[in-house]
């Protein structure tokens, strides 16, 4: 008979290294989803011990307690004591530790020891410890813990084969489980401080520390956390990454959009003029390829912001920015959601959880979709390549760049204006909540891990260009060829069609921005994800033009549009509500209709005088 | 435990390390060294309430005779601090950090 699957679960203070143990037992196997209800990241990964067992492993969400004070918490309170339904109770818990900073794990594990499930300490980045100087004596620890004690090194390989080896050994005596009683009770504060010193107790008397701190952390920190050379840096930092973004991915973009252009080539020559052509070539193919271009250029984002996280800058980004953003109503935890918000909306008003406090959450939740971001990219990118000219200003900055640096700079201002407003109006009365936050010693990013990172986002974005995308791409090719034409009639086909009728219903509304009728269609599907309305602007002027209009849709804007609308939809961007799956993840995320529909309402509103005033000043100066 | 170089054997304001009563940490600048005391959360004026503010200390190991020091201070009115607890650094702002009571 084959043994059960077993259930493992990863518990850890935050940057203990939880992750890239993880990583490193499960490598690719692993699946990324929410728990039922919340919108809390379930990661679960699997692997097989050295003596054949079938194991599943969960990272739950890092925490200092069990007591619980954020949705994330909760549910590492929850799995651990066997009080979520539909999850399993862990057959072991593997309290994992940064073994240069065992102060604060061995507390929680201390509190972990009350649950009464198998636990097992794992002294993690222990390559780095032993460097410090920083020595353990495993066998005695272990038994003034009361638990099994293992180091491991995640990144190295074959650094976890003591930890695999011990799991085979105590599931092999211990299954079925001894049944501890769960003694777990939420600690009071007494009780807290009194298991705080049983751990410097233990810890005094089993791990020798060494007599001077990490000095490379003490020294990157001289400069980075410095009042105005570290604000400098983060602006540099931020610089950099949005000349990245737009430089370095052009190449491979190039070399994507004539993949595509190619392949709709071959379906060209290789099927009869017809319906059928016209779907694969302009709806299929330079529908997703459109989208599909994009991929480098988010590759690189989160390139640079897991790099920035690993290496452990995020928390320092955070404590620069905390009083700076706290001007605006902001809290400085709100730096990374918003930061992420760069990326995508979605993951920042999810990755907002580390926002203790309601008030503080919302007004975060609320501006994040105002951060630019990379769904953007394609829409900025087309319009800037095709009216602002490629030349270098003050001899080295580019003067796209320095447009679409412009274009973030206005998102994030406008961002810090609406924050400002929302705290003087509607919570000035309330002190600002507590800005806690460790700062880690700095280690160097693992290729591996940035690459499963990298790679887990991507497949994410390309399952959407495969799905959503897809499918608008679809119904705006199917709104975009019916009616057909009647016969003779010498407008091109779009003209009868009834995406020209909705188009053209929407004109009037959108006219006073400088919005024609073809922008008021890509609109519309630009609703499900922003970057759909390049493709669907694509499809529009490649029906209307023929098969070469979608490969060149750039240099064809540029004789379609005044520079005036061109600048009035580039405003339009910095601030409409276009993306459904955002609003959806805001509802679910504040738990009301009502936060949704503020959203919206505000973005829009700001999207509609925006463009307007872009519009009519850029016209006023003779742009139009 | 760890020692640290540049500890000033004095607080800014002047009173000596063995003064029993001690000085919020809070009030520290940078470079300030010294062990805590006690905590008093109820003095903080934090947001939160004195049991919760003590509770999320006491969790990143601010306890009674932890050695901390502190390592920078934020550009806008000298806050958040970064605070070396033992051999943690937490960042924190300076109304919280009233709560902890160091000499």
């Amino acid at each position: 008979m084959e043994a059960p699957l077993l259930h493992l679960a990863l518990v850890g203070t935050p940057n203990s290294g939880k992750t890239s143990l993880f990583n490193a037992l499960t490598g690719s196997r692993q699946k990324v989803a929410n728990y039922p209800g919340v919108t809390v990241e379930r990661k679960e990964g699997s692997f097989v011990t050295p003596r054949g067992r079938q194991v599943s492993l969960v990272d739950l969400p890092g925490t200092y307690s069990l007591r619980g004070r954020s949705p994330d918490e909760e549910i590492t309170r929850d799995i651990v004591l066997g009080r979520t339904p539909g999850e399993a109770l862990p057959d072991l818990v593997l309290c994992v530790a940064d073994s240069t900073n065992l102060r604060l794990t061995i507390r929680l594990l201390l509190e972990l020891k009350s649950t009464g499930r198998p636990l097992m300490l794992v002294l993690n980045m222990f390559d780095i410890a032993t460097r410090r100087g920083v020595t353990v004596d495993v066998p005695r620890l272990s038994e003034a813990l009361g638990v099994p004690v293992v180091t491991s090194i995640a990144v190295r390989k074959g650094g976890t084969s003591e930890l695999l080896r011990r799991t085979d050994e105590l599931i092999t005596v211990q299954a079925p489980h001894p049944a501890q009683p769960n003694l777990w009770q939420p600690l009071t504060v007494a009780q807290l401080r009194a298991t705080q010193r049983e751990a410097d107790r233990i810890i005094a008397a089993t791990i020798s520390l060494p007599t001077r701190p990490d000095t490379w952390t003490a020294r990157i920190d001289a400069v980075v956390l410095h009042p105005v050379a570290g604000l400098a840096i983060l602006a540099l930092i931020l610089f950099v990454m949005f000349q990245a973004v737009f430089a370095w991915a052009a190449p491979l973009m190039e070399l994507l959009a004539s993949a595509f252009g190619a392949l709709g080539q071959l379906v060209h020559d290789a099927l009869p003029a017809g319906l059928v052509r016209s779907f694969l070539q302009n709806g299929v193919i330079s529908g997703v390829g459109s989208v599909i271009v994009f991929l480098p250029q988010i590759i690189i984002i989160f390139l640079f912001i897991l790099l920035l996280e690993d290496f452990g800058y995020m928390a320092r980004a955070a404590f620069l920015m905390d009083r700076i953003m706290g001007g605006a109503g902001l809290h400085g935890r709100a730096f990374i959601p918003l930061l992420s918000s760069f990326a995508c909306a979605i993951p920042g008003i999810m990755a907002t959880r580390v926002i203790d406090n309601r008030r503080d959450r919302l007004t975060t939740i609320l501006i994040a979709p105002l951060m630019t971001c990379s769904a953007r990219i394609p829409v900025y990118t087309l319009i800037i390549s095709a009216f602002i000219p490629a030349r270098q200003v003050w001899g080295f900055v580019s003067l796209q760049g320095l447009v679409m640096f412009g274009l973030y700079a206005t998102g994030i201002a406008s961002a810090l204006g609406v924050s400002f407003l929302i705290k003087f109006f509607m919570w000035r009365d309330y002190a600002p909540a507590p800005f806690m936050l460790e700062l880690p010693d700095y280690k160097m990013p693992r290729p591996r891990s940035i690459a499963i990172g990298i790679y887990t986002r991507a497949m994410m974005f390309l399952q959407r260009a495969g799905t959503t995308i897809f499918s608008m791409m679809v119904l705006i090719w199917f709104l975009a060829s019916f009616p057909q034409p009647p016969a003779g009639a010498t407008d091109p086909a779009i003209n009868y069609s009834l995406a020209a009728m909705i188009g053209k219903a929407l004109e009037p509304l959108l006219a006073p921005v400088g919005f024609n009728w073809q922008i008021a269609v890509a609109l519309i599907p630009g609703m499900a994800a922003r970057e759909v309305a390049v493709a669907a602007l694509g499809t529009v002027y490649a029906i209307e033009g023929g098969k070469e209009a979608a490969e060149q849709i750039g240099q064809l804007l540029a004789t379609k549009w005044s520079l005036a609308t061109a600048l009035s939809l580039l405003a339009w961007y910095i601030f409409a509500p276009q993306c459904a799956s955002t609003l959806a993840v805001i509802r679910r995320e504040t738990g009301s209709w009502t936060w949704m529909w503020v959203t919206f309402g505000y973005m829009f509103a700001l999207a509609y005088a925006a463009s307007f005033a872009t519009y009519n000043i850029a016209v006023a100066l003779g742009a139009g | 435990m760890t020692e640290r170089n540049g500890a000033h054997p004095q607080s800014p304001s002047g009173i000596p390390l063995d003064a029993p009563s001690g000085i919020p940490l809070g009030l520290a600048k940078r470079g300030y060294s010294g062990v805590i005391q006690h905590l008093a959360a109820g003095n903080a004026g934090s947001a939160l309430s004195a049991d919760e503010l003590e509770s999320r200390l006491i969790e990143l190991g601010f306890v009674e005779g932890a050695r901390v020091e502190v390592l920078h201070e934020g550009i806008v009115g000298r806050d958040p601090i970064a605070v070396r607890v033992e051999n943690v650094t937490i960042a924190v702002r300076r109304r919280e950090a009233m709560a902890i009571i160091v000499a």
